[in-house]
Order: structure tokens, then C-alpha cells, then sequence
């Protein structure tokens, strides 16, 4: 194979242009003393300060945030067990089915996921509101859970499960002192996912949320609606300095535990 | 102290070891919370509209007999196609939905196949610029064009002050906005699959083919491409099925001319309050998809094992 050539070279600053020069223009803007977004007035950061008073952002922001919280923490245990079924149970009478519903919400568009959540709460006269939107990001994010710690699980070395099995320890206590700590990365990686999987939803939240619980994305989209505004740049920039935050935080503590295990 | 045990059945053993109890807590909340919804979306997708809450007729009447009669019409399925509007929209999304794949792939690979080849001390770091997009809000991202392509936007004043145009382009609220969209939000859900096939690749393969005389790229045509396919159908896929059914971007980026299924099923249920003949869209569409979603889970259960 040639080695890595000028081809290579363009197809990497192109592409990662395209992925970023989006974003870093929002940033940019976001310190635009002007309100008109696309003409450049000035370095302030007025928008922020008015972020800070806006009521209507502040609440969403936090209902988005105990969703956020509650549901990667949930479907992070969920998923965890739902990731050891698939690789280490062998075959159970209904895997495939099992497996189907693992991976088919990774890929459904979020408009079926969420209509039919919704429907089904409305049938059974569950107010919908926190509680459900909460329910709704522990099952698709469970998914994902269960996918990060199936692919982490594939290079797993059974002998030493095994060996702590011959040694008289119980299933229970191989999984909480053996397989749990070795895995852990994947596990936090899998929690970080769902939170911002869960910051993130727009679609699946507006079909399962109820009056008195509008998250940040529908807040965002709701504004956006009406236009491009300085604020909308301010609270994305937050958002994506968060997001930014925690995947170099995870990456860090991933390779950490490799250098460990080596 | 003697005490007799109870004996208890053998099958009832099996239902609750621990191993199965393990497995039913999982199994259980996706059944109650994935699979079951679907049930009821069937079922509001067999009524009729009706002004009340909630919007719809009930499935069940309980009369005089001990069983209830069951009322359901196929109204709102032979609304859908009665109306061209709704089989459009389906072409159309499966219209956008193909070209876009094909475009994400095409640059996906591009991006992809630089990063395996890129030399091993960089290649972390570029993985992390390709996943950072990918944890980041997709509304954000969605957003970040609006003020690009709108007609006083960026792009339109960065061309016209280099004088490329003196007029600016109508991109916002087009179909070429919507697939600007789509390619730059699934970019990273092309690129990852790709990544993690092309780095694996044997490149003694590629060796030998250079060895044997062949071209760079009859090479890649014929040992790249095909070994790289397991990575290329899963990109695909978790390309081309959300595409089907995607609202945000043609929401935000596209114009009223934009038709697409999952955009047609908000205004519906939002704005038209018509519970049914969204439940019907959301079936119909869901059909359409069966088929890929299950060649997805199989390609994604042979990739992992």
C-alpha cells in the first residue's frame, strides 16, 4: 500500500474542515457584541450574562440536566447487565428477539420511538411529564450501554472468571470484584454516552414530555424556530464545551486503565 | 431437627435462577418499553380520529356480551394512499435518504481511509476530532448551518466579498441545504464502522497485490473495497435508516417544497391532531424499515462475535 500520501493529506483537512468549521463559526458568534449574527460588531459577552436571566433556559436547563442524570445512571445498569447477556449467557430462548431490541432503537428513526412511547403512556393514562421523558432516554440509551459493553466484552479473558469460579467464588461476587472493575472504562464511557445522549434528544422528549417539562433541546429548537439569535450561540457553546469536556475526561481515564492493565 | 423440604417443580426452578432472573431485567423494560408502544400505535393506527382526549376512537367496545366487539377501521391506511401527498413524501425520503447515504459514504471513506493510513502517533488524535461531533447535540449542529447558508449568511458573504458571486445563492430552505444537513450530522456515524474495518485491514493483502504487478488503484477496487464491505453496510445502515425518517434537518434546513415522511408525521400528530393517520405513517414506515433493521442487527451480531 502507498504510504500516507497528499491525497490523504487533503481528505483529512477538507473533511475535518467541513466537520468544524461550523461549529467554531457558532462559537465565534456566540461573542458577538452585535445581535445580528453574521456580521462581527465586537468581542462581549453580553449574550452569557443575558443567558444567565433568561428564567425560561435556566428551568429547562435543569429538568434536561435530572433527566440527563437519572436516565444514563439507570440505563447505564441496564445496559451493563443487557452487554454480559448478550456475551456471556450463550444461547437463551429469545435472543434474537432480545438482540433485535437492542439494536433496532439505535437505528429507528426517533420520530417511530417516540410517537409510539407516547401512545402507549396515553393509553394508560400515565401523566406525562419528567417521569416519562426519563423513561423513554433509559430505554434508547440502554442500547448503546449494552453495545459499548458487548464490544469490550469480546476481548475479555474468561480464565480469569473462571478462575475465580474454581477458587469457590459465587457468579455474583466474580461479576462485582472480577468483571466489573476490569470493565469499568467501558462502563463510565457508556454512562458519559447516555447522558449526552439524553442532553441531546430533541424528538423522542417532545413526544414524551407534558406540560411543565420542556427540556433544553425543545427550549433551543422552540427559539431557533423564530430565528438565529446571539443567545441560541451562547447556550450552544456551552453545551458543546460540556460535551468537549467530558469525551477528553473519558478518553483520559480510558487510556489510564490501559496503561494499568499493561 | 428433621424437616422435609418442599419439593419445588423443576421447571419453577429453571424460570427463577439466578441466571434467567439476570436476564429477564433487561429483557423485561425493553419488552414493556420498546416493543410493547408498537402494540399501541397498531392499534390507534385502526381508529378513527375523533375531537376529545385522548384524540382517537377505543379499540374495544364493551357491550351487553361478556366479550367486547372490536372496532377498528383501515380508514387512515386508505387515506395515506389515497392522498399522493403521503406516498410523495415516501419516495422522497427514500430519494433523499439514498443520495445522502451515498454522499456520506463517498466522503466518509475518503476521511476513513486517511486516518487508517495516517501515521500510528496521529491517528488517536484524529479519531477524537472524528467522535467529538458525534457526542455533540445534533440540534446544535443542525443550527450551526442556518446561519452559514441563509441567503445573508456566511457563506453567501464570505463568496460574494471574494467576488466569486456579486448575487447571493439561495442554499437555506432547499433540498441541497437538507443534504449539506444530513451528510455533515451522520459524517461521524459513516466514518466510525469504516475506521474500525479499514484499521484491522491485513495489509499484506495489499502487498501482495502491489507485488503481483497490480495498480494502486485496481488495488483498491479489488482487495480494498471488498474487504472493507462489513464496514461500509454497517455505515450505511446507520446512515440510510434514521435518514428515512428524519425530522430536524429538513425541519430547520429545508423549505415547504421539502418533503419528507418524518416531517409529514409531526405535522400530523402536532398540528393536525390526527392520532390515527400518524399512527399509520409511523406503521408504514416502519414496515419500510423491518427488512434493513434486521440485515443491520445481523451485520452489527456478526461484527461483534
Amino acid at each position: 500500500m502507498k504510504k500516507f500520501g497528499n491525497f490523504n493529506i487533503f481528505a483529512l483537512v477538507v473533511g475535518f474542515s467541513f466537520l468544524y468549521i461550523p461549529i467554531i463559526l457558532l462559537i465565534l458568534f456566540s461573542f458577538n457584541e452585535s445581535r445580528l449574527v453574521t456580521v462581527w460588531g465586537g468581542f462581549s459577552t453580553k449574550w452569557y450574562v443575558e443567558l444567565m436571566q433568561n428564567q425560561g433556559i435556566k428551568d429547562a436547563a435543569w429538568v434536561t440536566i435530572k433527566v440527563a442524570f437519572i436516565s444514563s445512571t439507570v440505563a447505564t445498569a441496564l445496559g451493563t447487565i443487557a452487554g454480559l447477556v448478550m456475551t456471556r449467557f450463550g444461547n437463551f430462548r429469545g435472543r434474537t428477539l432480545f438482540s433485535g431490541m437492542i439494536y433496532a432503537p439505535m437505528v429507528m428513526p426517533e420520530v417511530i420511538i417516540g410517537l409510539s412511547i407516547l401512545l402507549m403512556f396515553v393509553a394508560l393514562s400515565i401523566n406525562r411529564g419528567v417521569f416519562t421523558i426519563t423513561l423513554a432516554h433509559i430505554t434508547f440509551s440502554m442500547c448503546y450501554v449494552a453495545v459499548v459493553i458487548q464490544s469490550r466484552m469480546s476481548s475479555y479473558d474468561d480464565s480469569i472468571n473462571e478462575a475465580a469460579l474454581d477458587l469457590g467464588c459465587t457468579p455474583f461476587h466474580t461479576f462485582r470484584l472480577i468483571t466489573l472493575p476490569i470493565i469499568m472504562p467501558a462502563v463510565v464511557s457508556g454512562w458519559l454516552l447516555s447522558f449526552t445522549l439524553s442532553l441531546d434528544d430533541l424528538v423522542i422528549a417532545s413526544f414524551a414530555s407534558g406540560p411543565g417539562s420542556t427540556t433544553l433541546p425543545m427550549k433551543i429548537y422552540s427559539m431557533v424556530r423564530l430565528g438565529v439569535t446571539p443567545e441560541i450561540n451562547a447556550v450552544s457553546t456551552i453545551l458543546v464545551g460540556l460535551v468537549t469536556l467530558g469525551v477528553i475526561t473519558a478518553s483520559i481515564i480510558g487510556r489510564k486503565q490501559k496503561q494499568q492493565t499493561i | 431437627m428433621n424437616r422435609k423440604e418442599i419439593q419445588i417443580p423443576n421447571f419453577l426452578k429453571k424460570a427463577f435462577s439466578g441466571r434467567n432472573a439476570v436476564i429477564s431485567i433487561p429483557y423485561i423494560w425493553l419488552l414493556l418499553l420498546f416493543l410493547l408502544p408498537f402494540i399501541f400505535v397498531l392499534k390507534i393506527s385502526l381508529a378513527e380520529p375523533i375531537l376529545a382526549i385522548p384524540p382517537y376512537t377505543s379499540f374495544f367496545k364493551w357491550g351487553e356480551s361478556w366479550l367486547p366487539t372490536i372496532q377498528g377501521s383501515l380508514d387512515s391506511y386508505l387515506f395515506l394512499f389515497s392522498d399522493s401527498l403521503y406516498i410523495n413524501a415516501y419516495l422522497s425520503s427514500l430519494k433523499i435518504a439514498v443520495i445522502s447515504t451515498v454522499l456520506t459514504l463517498i466522503i466518509g471513506y475518503a476521511i476513513a481511509y486517511s486516518v487508517a493510513k495516517a501515521p500510528t502517533r496521529w491517528r488517536g488524535i484524529l479519531l477524537m476530532l472524528v467522535i467529538l461531533p458525534f457526542w455533540t447535540s445534533f440540534l446544535i449542529r443542525v443550527y450551526a448551518w442556518i446561519g452559514i447558508l441563509k441567503t445573508e449568511g456566511l457563506l453567501n458573504l464570505a463568496l460574494i466579498s471574494i467576488g466569486i458571486i456579486d448575487k447571493p445563492l439561495t442554499i437555506m430552505n432547499t433540498d441541497l441545504a437538507v443534504y449539506i444537513g444530513i451528510v455533515y450530522s451522520y459524517l461521524p456515524f459513516m466514518i466510525l464502522p469504516l475506521y474500525a474495518n479499514l484499521e484491522k485491514m491485513d495489509m499484506s493483502l495489499l502487498e501482495a497485490a502491489a507485488d503481483l504487478g497490480c495498480r494502486p488503484l485496481k488495488t483498491f477496487w479489488t482487495v480494498t473495497i471488498p474487504l472493507s464491505l462489513p464496514g461500509i453496510l454497517a455505515g450505511c445502515f446507520l446512515v440510510f435508516i434514521p435518514v428515512m425518517g428524519e425530522f430536524v434537518i429538513p425541519d430547520l434546513l429545508g423549505g415547504t417544497n421539502t418533503l419528507m415522511i418524518g416531517k409529514v408525521l409531526w405535522t400530523e400528530f402536532f398540528y393536525n391532531r390526527d392520532w390515527p393517520v400518524a399512527s399509520a405513517v409511523a406503521i408504514i414506515l416502519l414496515a419500510l424499515l423491518v427488512v434493513p433493521i434486521m440485515l443491520y442487527q445481523r451485520a452489527q451480531e456478526k461484527a461483534i462475535s
